[in-house]
C-alpha cells in the first residue's frame, strides 16, 4: 500500500476540495455494459417514463463509483480503501443532451481511527439535491 | 405486492468462480471515467506495491450479485424488477481485488422490510478466493418502489 496522504498530517475537519464529474447518456451505456446492469431505466427514456420516472436516471453505482474515484484520487492508492458505503438518497436524472448531469463530490475527514485509518465523509450533489447520504469511506493512510 | 419473507436467511453460493481479468477491470475503469494507471498498467500497479492491476472499490458489484441474483429472479419472491432502484451499498475490504483473483461469492438475504410504500431487501455477500481467503464483504439493499402498497 502506498497511500500518498500521511496520517500524521491530516486532522479531523480537513476538507477535500470538491470535484465535478460529468454523466451523460454515453457513460450510462458504458456503465451498463461494464457492470452488467441493463435495467432499462438507465438508458431507455420511454421505459423510464412508463414506470413513473421523470427521465433516464444514472445507475446508483455510477454515482457511488464517482465517490470512490474522489477518495482514491485523494488518498493516492485504490488499495487503501478498506470500507466504503453509501445510501442513495435521490436520483440523478440524465437528460438526452450534450451536457447530461453533473455530480459534485466533496469530502471531509470526519474521524481518525487506530492503525493510521481515517473516516472520510462524502457529500455528492446533482441538480442541487444530495444524491448520496451516509456516504463514508474508511481509508488506510501512510 | 409484498415480498415473500420466507426468503430471509436463504444463502446462495456461486456455482462457479468469477475470474477477475485485467480486461474487465480496464473496461470498468473506462466506464466510470477513471484514468488511474493502477487500473490499467501492471507496471504502475507493481510500482505501487500491488501484485497486479487493482480493481476500483466498487468493482465487486460486477460479480457479487450473480449468486444472489438467482434468488431475486425466483417468482416465489415476488419482486417486480421494473420497480427496483438501489437503496444502499457497502463494501468492506479485507484486501483489494486484483486481476487474476478467482472469487467465490456466497450471498444471504439478511432482511426484507417495508418502508412506507416501498419494500426493502438486503443481501450480504461474502467474497473469498477459491482457496478460501476472505477478500471482501458487500451489503446491497434494493428498493422495490410501491411494492408494499
Amino acid at each position: 500500500m502506498t497511500a500518498t496522504v500521511k496520517y500524521d498530517e491530516v486532522e479531523v475537519g480537513h476538507e477535500i476540495p470538491a470535484v465535478d464529474y460529468s454523466v451523460r447518456r454515453l457513460n450510462l451505456v458504458m456503465y451498463a455494459g461494464a457492470s452488467g446492469d441493463f435495467n432499462q431505466i438507465h438508458w431507455n427514456e420511454r421505459f423510464a417514463k412508463t414506470v413513473g420516472l421523470p427521465d433516464v436516471i444514472a445507475h446508483g453505482m455510477y454515482t457511488m463509483a464517482q465517490g470512490g474515484r474522489f477518495v482514491t484520487d485523494w488518498v493516492g492508492d485504490p488499495g487503501a480503501v478498506v470500507d466504503y458505503g453509501v445510501r442513495f438518497s435521490s436520483m440523478v436524472v440524465v437528460p438526452d443532451d450534450d451536457n447530461g448531469a453533473t455530480i459534485t463530490v466533496s469530502g471531509v475527514v470526519e474521524e481518525k481511527l487506530e492503525d493510521k485509518r481515517v473516516v472520510v465523509a462524502l457529500t455528492a450533489k446533482a441538480n442541487d439535491a444530495r444524491v448520496l447520504s451516509k456516504a463514508r469511506a474508511v481509508v488506510q493512510l501512510a | 405486492m409484498a415480498l415473500n419473507r420466507d426468503f430471509v436467511g436463504r444463502t446462495y453460493t456461486s456455482k462457479s468462480s468469477y475470474e477477475v481479468s485485467r480486461v474487465k477491470i480496464r473496461e470498468f475503469a473506462a466506464a466510470i471515467g477513471d484514468g488511474n494507471p493502477i487500473y490499467r498498467d501492471q507496471e504502475a500497479a507493481k510500482a505501487a506495491g500491488h501484485p497486479d492491476v487493482v480493481a476500483p472499490p466498487t468493482f465487486p458489484i460486477v460479480f457479487s450479485l450473480q449468486s444472489g441474483g438467482e434468488a431475486l429472479a425466483d417468482p416465489d419472491l415476488g419482486l417486480n424488477f421494473a420497480m427496483v432502484v438501489h437503496g444502499e451499498q457497502r463494501f468492506e475490504y479485507l484486501r483489494p481485488v486484483y486481476a487474476g483473483d478467482e472469487l467465490i461469492t456466497s450471498s444471504t438475504i439478511t432482511d426484507i422490510r417495508s418502508a412506507g410504500r416501498n419494500e426493502l431487501l438486503t443481501v450480504r455477500s461474502d467474497v473469498t478466493t477459491v482457496a478460501g481467503e476472505p477478500v471482501c464483504v458487500t451489503y446491497n439493499t434494493i428498493v422495490e418502489r410501491g411494492g408494499a402498497a
